[in-house]
């Protein structure tokens, strides 16, 4: 199916795609780590319990929607992304990257969703389904390139929309624009105090416009030599870990402010 | 057996066949002498507007090391026609791009095939006029070039955006092919599949560098 007829799809911001049944291949769950949400008590029942119909029955603790992480490592497969330096190629460094974070996200106890794990050929529409799908509360989808200098933080360029009914799929974004502007504002904030260069804009990536989630682009560059700071090619290790972990402290931010 | 009135047939079919391909060769020669004297009467074209008086225009050119666009201003000679101003301006910001100690460096200098016009439907209750959709060309080789990536590809389109909105205000949205045909993506990143609106190019106010 042609991306662009997808665009007659429709889904309900903030919950489902209409083509989530099927289940991604792709997608890895870190199951065992994600915080689960209070589940209500169980019905006792009529056989252990004694009928009190004078009293009501009581009201099962609200359920709160678990704090979910989507990574979302850019290209795969047949398509290699840009072509970085030393050989690199895009895709690598990104499914590298997402790795990392994933790991450091799941040590402070965030549940994460990855949308490939290897060098898998994915379609926007299969990475915008798993992430529609996990009803997460942060998107990130992470590139690399070989131009530019630090880190590079676009959100969709659609216009904000009002949250809640139908959305057509190909703007499903519209409607978490403004929460995707405060998480790049928290991401923007952690890497600042790392001392990490950032580029703020707005653009038209696939598949940010259709995800339902706050979501950010995130794209490492090079960090270009200056008075203070020394020159660092996105393949170093340091500078990686350095910027992995100011989005884990960003997303750890993230997890009480983003139901205001 | 072949008689004397067959034999009269045959030559005159074979005058007619003479007379016809004189005739023929008659007005092949006098269409050449009037195209040929056409063209000799044609305006300058595009490759020689340097007998057009120059006139200043606004290029923007990006800065990958920030995000920015830094406008900068020309002196060109743009021909008359709308269409062939276009493609002028958009050849001049990316020969821009291309020179020494570009601050969004590309490979080529040129890689326009065509900007085409065409006028922008007005909404239900729209008084004013919704001016035109430029649809840029973009020529293989452009396309080919371009460093990849989410911010250098950006930059690319709204440098386009931005220079056309600014030299030609009546274009309020843009539409981008490569070779003629539609694209999903610029060099893997950003979407083509969309019309922008030039006012997503919004340049921040920055000092004004002039060259010629």
């Amino acid at each position: 199916m042609r991306w662009t007829e997808a665009a007659l799809a429709v889904v309900l911001a903030g919950a489902t795609s209409p083509m989530q049944a099927n289940p991604q291949a792709g997608a890895q769950t870190s199951a065992q780590t994600a915080p689960q949400p209070p589940v209500p008590s169980p019905a006792q029942s009529p056989a252990q319990s004694t009928p009190m119909p004078s009293v009501p029955a009581p009201v099962p603790p609200r359920i709160q929607p678990a704090f979910m992480v989507v990574l979302d490592a850019a290209h795969g497969g047949s398509d290699s992304g840009a072509h970085l330096k030393n050989d690199l190629q895009e895709k690598d460094v990104t499914l590298g990257l997402t790795t990392r974070l994933r790991s450091t996200l799941q040590a402070r106890g965030i549940g994460v969703i990855t949308t490939r794990e290897s060098d898998a050929n994915l379609v926007p529409l299969n990475r915008a389904e798993t992430a529609n799908h996990a009803k997460a509360a942060a998107c990130l989808v992470i590139h690399a390139t070989a131009t530019g200098s630090g880190v590079h933080l676009y959100t969709s360029s659609l216009a904000p929309a009002n949250p809640g009914g139908l959305q057509p799929w190909q703007t499903a974004q519209a409607a978490f624009v403004t929460q995707s502007l405060k998480l790049e504002a928290e991401i923007d904030s952690a890497l600042a105090h790392a001392q990490v260069p950032v580029t703020l804009g707005r653009a038209s990536v696939q598949p940010i416009d259709n995800l339902a989630c706050p979501a950010v682009a995130v794209e490492l560059a090079p960090l270009v030599g200056g008075h203070i700071t020394e020159g660092r090619e996105v393949s170093d290790a340091a500078y990686q870990k350095e910027v992995v972990d100011a989005l884990a402290a960003a997303l750890n931010a993230w997890r009480s402010d983003w139901k205001q | 057996m072949i008689t004397r009135a067959h034999k009269i047939l045959f030559l005159l079919m074979l005058l007619a066949c003479i007379i016809m391909a004189a005739v023929l060769i008659r007005l092949r020669n006098r269409a050449q002498d009037r195209l040929q004297a056409e063209a000799a009467a044609a305006p300058p074209s595009i490759a020689e507007g340097s007998s057009v008086s120059p006139r200043a225009v606004t290029l923007y050119v990006p800065n990958d090391l920030d995000g920015s666009l830094l406008a900068v201003e020309r002196s060109i000679a743009l021909p008359a026609d709308s269409n062939a101003q276009a493609r002028v301006l958009l050849e001049s910001l990316i020969a821009a791009f291309h020179a020494d100690g570009s601050t969004h460096p590309m490979s080529v200098a040129s890689g326009i095939n065509e900007v085409y016009f065409l006028p922008v439907p007005k909404s239900p209750g729209q008084a004013a006029d919704a001016g035109q959709m430029a649809v840029v060309d973009l020529n293989g080789a452009l396309a080919a070039a371009q460093p990849s990536g989410i911010e250098p590809e950006t930059l690319t389109l709204l440098a386009v955006m931005a220079t056309l909105h600014a030299n030609l205000p009546t274009v309020s949205q843009v539409h981008f092919l490569v070779d003629g045909q539609p694209r999903d993506t610029l060099a893997g990143h950003a979407d083509l599949t969309r019309t922008y609106l030039a006012s997503e190019a919004n340049p921040e106010p920055n000092p004004v560098e002039t060259s010629q």
